[in-house]
């Protein structure tokens, strides 16, 4: 269900940040462009800019030059207040650590997003009671997250990230704290999403888990594009 | 959304009832120390004035200059006369004369001879007199211990521990020793009527107080009497009104002449002007670094309060939240958790505060040797303020504490709050 609009542009983008007298660049004159229902991961070792890059598409740091495009605003250009409706309509997230919030349960987590939205209770009620299905965790509505395991906060954490029907997701490894068995429920919860919603998903991650379930491999090094690879079918 | 984010205050105590414990505790202290502060400033100079000054009081020029020797020789003569002049020019006070006087009380055995003896303060009240308030307003009568109040003449009342020390009861007969107004030796006869608790340590060493006209008949003071004290009808010290009277009194005076009676005014006596001075600003002091020092505490505790969560911002931050909305919904829900622990914190404090009001705080046990006169029971009094000095700490400085927090959060980088989450 792939499509070739493109939902994320990126030119010659460069972020440095200051570090003592001296600034470190971690990005340097990246040019990429991600078309809807992509299922792509950005990947290398530690400190090649996988989160900085991921974190200027989902608007949560802005570029020091060039620009990065994402559902045709400019990142460096948006307000902090479209910055967070955007985040809040049409991108999710999903944690190395799932981030759920404690006090509340599997249906409130994922309900949240919905209430920033101003939703109706029926419509947030379908919509939740939907995303949970999505990753098979209706049962597990009433549970908080400390009486679940690790796989099923993280689909908790997809589904809070999918509920509102985004359409892009950034996952910055999603896959670091769990398991092998649970590392492919996850995955392949995500292949189906990415499938029948067309949600274009973007991994930061350096797991092979990962790798082998991307149709697209955008390889970083030293805060460049080493190289991109696409998979036709996997 | 607002239902949201109280079902997520409520459910982690650590966002709820610990900071309401801390606001609680907080403000219950600074109350209590309100009340506690305008109690015992207002005891002292109460106790002082019932007992001692009077809110003015009239000597003759000679006494006041040796006041602290009660030299009843120098005492006021023509009392009758002068009570009914001041009562005429001042008619907003009661007047009331006194005698003060020092000697030395013997308790006879059966045959008459010393079983024991010890030193005395002395006062010559109006007992007997219908419709005098000088029992009530020195509280003698809730203070009684055992037996009744003086009702006819020779009847006298000894401090509870003097009677014990000299091993009298109600129905004895004591004798008194002192020296007249004319400096003779006097030897009289009294019978106990009753023992007291004064609650000053000075008085309930050695007291005895009996009718000003018994006193004046052992003192040979006929119309005489060591001083004549004014009262304000409502009971309060007001040091302009007293000045006021002071100043009219004197006036019409002839400073000249060594027996003339003089107006002294409470804040003159006893060492009672400084006190009576920074009454208001004293209390406004203690009560302003306690509840400075409350203020850092609840601060503090919204700041950590705010940066325990800095998590949780990064999550809500991701969601879509915007930091405004973030920020002020911090700030709601410190308003929330002060006006709770404010309002719980405020009413144990004034419940505390009516019961040590009612049943007061004995520190008689510290005050053996004291020799100024204070009381040795204080008690706390809620005026005005107490109902919402506690909201200052108890609200304020919790919401500040958790605004300086929020703008903390406000200024990092949205980014560099998910570093921080990860």
């Amino acid at each position: 269900m792939e499509s070739n609009k493109t939902v994320i542009t990126i030119r010659n983008l460069v972020k440095t940040f200051p570090m003592g007298n001296r600034e470190f660049t971690a990005l340097n004159g990246i040019n990429l462009s991600f078309a809807k229902g992509e299922f792509s991961g950005l990947v290398g070792p530690s400190g090649s800019g996988k989160t900085t890059l991921l974190n200027i598409i989902g608007t949560l740091d802005s570029p020091t030059e060039g620009e990065a495009i994402v559902l045709g605003d400019s990142v460096g250009e948006l307000s902090q207040k479209k910055a967070a409706n955007l985040r809040n309509m049409k991108i999710g997230f999903v944690f190395q650590t799932f981030n759920l919030l404690p006090v509340y349960s599997t249906f409130e987590n994922v309900e949240f997003p919905l209430l920033l939205q101003k939703m109706s209770a029926a419509n947030r009620k379908k919509s939740v009671m939907d995303a949970l299905d999505w990753v098979g965790l209706t049962d597990k509505a009433k549970s908080r997250p400390a009486q679940m395991s690790g796989g099923e906060c993280q689909r908790v954490a997809i589904a809070r990230a999918i509920v509102k029907k985004p359409e892009i997701v950034l996952a910055d490894e999603p896959t670091a704290n769990l398991d092998a068995e649970n590392s492919h429920n996850i995955l392949k919860t995500m292949e189906k999403l990415n499938q029948s919603l067309g949600t274009t998903f973007l991994f930061a991650t350096h797991d092979e888990k990962v790798i082998g379930y991307l149709k697209r491999i955008i390889k970083l090094v030293d805060g460049k594009v080493a190289s991109d690879e696409i998979f036709a079918k996997k | 959304m607002i239902r949201f984010l109280l079902k997520g205050l409520f459910r982690d105590r650590q966002r709820s009832l610990l900071p309401v414990i801390v606001v609680v505790t907080g403000v219950l202290l600074t109350v209590l120390m309100q009340t506690m502060m305008t109690g015992i400033l207002g005891d002292l100079i109460d106790f002082n004035a019932k007992f001692s000054t009077g809110h003015v009081k009239v000597v003759t020029k000679a006494y006041a200059e040796r006041m602290d020797q009660t030299p009843n020789d120098l005492a006021l003569s023509k009392v009758a006369q002068l009570k009914e002049k001041l009562q005429t020019e001042f008619p907003s006070m009661e007047w009331v004369p006194r005698i003060r006087f020092g000697g030395l009380i013997d308790a006879p055995d059966s045959i008459g001879e010393t079983r024991s003896q010890g030193p005395a303060i002395g006062w010559g009240i109006d007992f007997l007199s219908a419709g005098s308030k000088e029992a009530e307003r020195m509280n003698i009568p809730k203070s009684m211990v055992s037996g009744h109040l003086p009702k006819k003449a020779g009847e006298v009342l000894l401090s509870n521990q003097f009677a014990e020390k000299l091993k009298v009861v109600p129905g004895d007969q004591i004798t008194l020793f002192g020296s007249t107004m004319n400096g003779g030796m006097t030897v009289y006869n009294f019978k106990v009527a009753g023992t007291v608790i004064f609650g000053s340590g000075v008085l309930d060493r050695g007291a005895f107080i009996a009718d000003i006209s018994d006193v004046g008949q052992a003192l040979d003071m006929p119309d005489a009497a060591s001083e004549i004290l004014g009262y304000f009808k409502n009971n309060r010290y007001d040091k302009i009104q007293a000045a006021d009277a002071v100043k009219k009194f004197m006036s019409a005076m002839n400073t000249a002449d060594p027996y003339a009676p003089v107006m002294i005014s409470l804040r003159d006596q006893n060492n009672l002007g400084e006190m009576v001075d920074y009454e208001d600003l004293v209390s406004v002091m203690i009560i302003s670094i306690f509840v400075m020092a409350m203020s850092l505490v609840l601060w503090n505790a919204g700041l950590l309060g705010g940066l325990r969560r800095y998590g949780e911002v990064g999550v809500r931050l991701a969601v879509g939240e915007s930091k405004g909305h973030v920020y002020r919904s911090l700030i709601w829900e410190s308003i929330l958790i002060g006006s709770i622990g404010s309002v719980i914190g405020s009413v144990i404090g004034l419940l505390l505060s009516l019961w040590i009001g009612k049943n007061g705080i004995n520190v008689s046990g510290f005050m053996k040797n004291a020799s100024m006169m204070m009381p040795s029971v204080y008690r706390t009094v809620i005026t005005s303020p107490a109902f919402y000095i506690g909201f200052i700490p108890g609200l304020f400085a919790t919401v500040i504490g958790t605004a300086l927090a929020g703008i903390g959060i406000y200024k990092r980088n949205t980014a560099q709050l998910f570093k921080e989450l990860e």
